[in-house]
């Protein structure tokens, strides 16, 4: 996994609330049995029409919006449990996520993959909003040390929470499969005391 | 102070906590698919790890399979490709595959359950958000992402955040032409998809102790749709008398201790809970969504709303533009071309039991296709003994062979766009049943009036004396 410390960037707005990753991802490019290629489906029913064209309204579309930060209304990545929704956002160039409230099991999808999940409070995620539809060369900086999402020309900054463990291994680029499998002799000394029926 | 059901099953199975609180919880049951594994095995096979404890793992092919004629080589190459890949890697590491025509194949929440797999205060978990439904038997039971499923592979472990407690009571009783369905589609609309989140709910209460095990399957299944990460309901004698005899069940002695250990799986009596709703189950209507997520449900006889109820006003109109719908709009009376009977909410033997005692005698209304997908090739075989599929059919029912089909539109099973479906699924996205199609969820019994009657109707308004309830 790519490690990640630090990020500073324009941003892409998709306001819309209520995400869900049949829109992320839709089922018919979850065919795939490898983990690349998805960011061409990304958003891939709103972002082209049915004879394949860009729809020029979509954000993704726009010649004005462009950056590795997606801003989006709350409860994104509600819906299915496809880890291909997190697959398709980083491929695309996605970096971090910015919202109000994330379903739990894309939350963790995209903390397994380098992308980072930021929730941030309703006022900020509006003002945010309001700033880069002004002005879209608007940068994000990004800190994940010190945990702070910022807009420095603004003087606008807020912190976000992160789970301890799962900063650490972000920041150091370690995943979960291989911090488990240091854990297999005190699994295999669980599994001699457990009893299951 | 008492524990909850959760703990008492969750507690058993930590190996041990670790920095930042999160737990290392053993994994006592893992299924897996064809859409959310073979990226999960090539990790597994450049790690050399091997699978851990693969004799814990079933497999079966039920997202992209056709579901019809079987028997043939599956068209659409991409699904020919991703379910070969799981028939090869199964046979690479020695996993146990109920694929296609293996008599037990069939959606793979409907064959845990009914192979006695799934059993009371057991950690289950499959790459699929709808794992939730074998919380229906006290088991803690959820949906992973692929990278997971890998975890599990490689450690038959989870590295995992506890989730917070809530407690869903619903007492009273069920009215006449209301079902399991209907209780979860209400309970969806007052909390919302967002209102579970971060949550592992428990249901509790007289109609839900009213409820035969698939009946509470339904209602676990769809607790994703609130965001909550599982919905469990505390085993009984229901419970155990539906595990009873069935293949993979602990038989003789070792079913009488089990059980002994079951009946100990209960939330004591002064257990505290993160959060707590109650309901009334004869407040209850037959239930229909107008939106496109499940939180976008209303009675039956209701209207579409004014506005969101929740803030979001842009994301409403435009869900309604999907819809082609209009605010306080009535939907009794609205024309439906397309009705789908499956999925792992609603596919089972009872399922296709309400729909056939309802339409037996009757035909579906002729601009109506209708199509019956049963959960399993053991619950077709049944519905075929019961004389079940002749009724079916002589009402112009179209019966297909088992898969998740029309749910999610990954076979051929699409609605064409712009139309509507009403379907027993559990989901109703933009797209979800196809690119355009838009998605009505109903209850089997619901679904079977309006197959009749060619349009949105309040089924109590159709019973005759003898229809189950």
């Amino acid at each position: 996994m790519e490690k990640f410390i630090k990020l500073k960037t324009t941003i892409v707005p998709l306001p819309a609330q209520d995400i869900d990753t049949d829109q992320i991802i839709p089922a018919r490019f979850l065919k795939a049995t490898s983990r690349e290629g998805f960011g061409e489906n990304l958003f891939r029913d709103w972002r082209y029409d049915e004879q394949g064209d860009p729809k020029p309204d979509f954000v993704l579309n726009s010649t004005v919006f462009s950056g590795s930060v997606l801003i989006a209304g709350k409860n994104f990545g509600c819906g299915s449990s496809r880890e291909h929704a997190a697959w398709a956002l980083y491929d695309y160039g996605f970096r971090a996520v910015v919202s109000s409230y994330f379903a739990d099991i894309f939350k963790g999808n995209a903390l397994n993959n380098g992308l980072l999940p930021i929730q941030v409070s309703e006022d900020f995620l509006s003002q945010i909003f309001k700033e880069v539809e002004k002005d879209p060369t608007r940068e994000v900086e990004i800190d994940l040390e010190a945990q702070t999402i910022s807009i420095p020309t603004l003087d606008l900054s807020e912190s976000f929470e992160i789970n301890s463990y799962k900063k650490t291994c972000l920041m150091n680029g370690y995943d979960d499969i291989d911090f488990l499998i240091s854990k297999k002799k005190q699994i295999e000394e669980f599994e001699k005391n457990y009893v299951g029926y | 102070m008492g524990k909850t059901l959760f703990e008492k099953a969750w507690n058993r199975h930590i190996v041990d906590t670790v920095e930042g609180g999160q737990e290392i919880l053993y994994i006592d049951s893992h299924f897996i698919h064809e859409v959310t594994s073979p990226q999960a095995f090539d990790g597994i096979r450049k790690r050399g790890t091997g699978l851990f404890r693969k004799e814990r793992i079933v497999a079966t092919a039920d997202h992209n399979v056709p579901t019809k004629d079987q028997h043939l080589p599956i068209r659409d190459l991409l699904s020919k490709f991703q379910v070969d890949t799981l028939i090869q890697n199964c046979e690479e590491f020695g996993i146990e595959l109920y694929g296609l025509g293996h008599p037990y194949q069939g959606i793979v929440h409907v064959i845990g359950p009914e192979l006695g797999i799934t059993k009371p205060g057991m950690t289950i978990v499959c790459g699929d958000s709808h794992t939730s439904t074998h919380g229906a038997f006290g088991a803690i039971a959820f949906g992973i992402g692929t990278s997971q499923v890998e975890q599990v592979m490689a450690t038959q472990c989870l590295l995992l955040q506890r989730p917070k407690t809530m407690r869903i009571t619903i007492d009273g009783e069920l009215g006449k032409g209301v079902y399991s369905k209907d209780i979860i589609l209400h309970i969806i609309s007052k909390l919302t998809t967002a209102g579970g989140t971060g949550y592992f709910v428990e249901y509790a209460g007289s109609a839900i102790r009213a409820l035969s095990m698939e009946a509470r399957m339904t209602i676990c299944n769809m607790s994703i749709e609130m965001g909550a990460r599982g919905g469990m309901i505390a085993p009984d004698e229901v419970t155990f008398e539906y595990i009873k005899g069935r293949e993979f069940a602990p038989k003789g002695e070792e079913f009488e201790k089990a059980v002994e250990f079951w009946s100990t799986l209960y939330s004591d009596e002064d257990a505290k809970f993160d959060a707590e709703y109650d309901f009334n189950a004869e407040e209850i209507e037959p239930m229909i969504t107008y939106g496109t997520n499940p939180g976008m449900g209303i009675g039956i006889t209701g209207r579409v709303p004014k506005s969101s109820s929740i803030g979001g006003e842009a994301s409403f109109k435009s869900s309604l533009e999907y819809m082609n719908l209009e605010p306080e709009e009535v939907l009794l009376g609205k024309k439906i071309n397309h009705v789908f009977i499956g999925s792992c909410t609603n596919s089972r033997i009872e399922d296709l039991r309400i729909v056939a005692g309802f339409v037996k005698g009757k035909k579906k209304a002729s601009h109506v296709q209708a199509m019956i997908v049963p959960g399993s090739k053991q619950v077709e075989e049944q519905a075929k003994k019961e004389g079940l599929h002749q009724i079916l059919e002589d009402a112009g029912f179209e019966l297909r062979s088992p898969g998740c089909s029309a749910c999610l539109g990954m076979n051929d099973d699409k609605v064409p766009k712009g139309e509507y479906c009403v379907s027993t699924s559990n989901r109703n996205f933009e797209g979800r049943q196809g690119p355009g199609a838009r998605t009505m969820l109903v209850s089997p019994l619901t679904a079977a009036a309006i197959a009749v009657e060619g349009k949105i109707v309040d089924v109590r308004n159709y019973l005759e004396e003898g229809v189950p309830a």
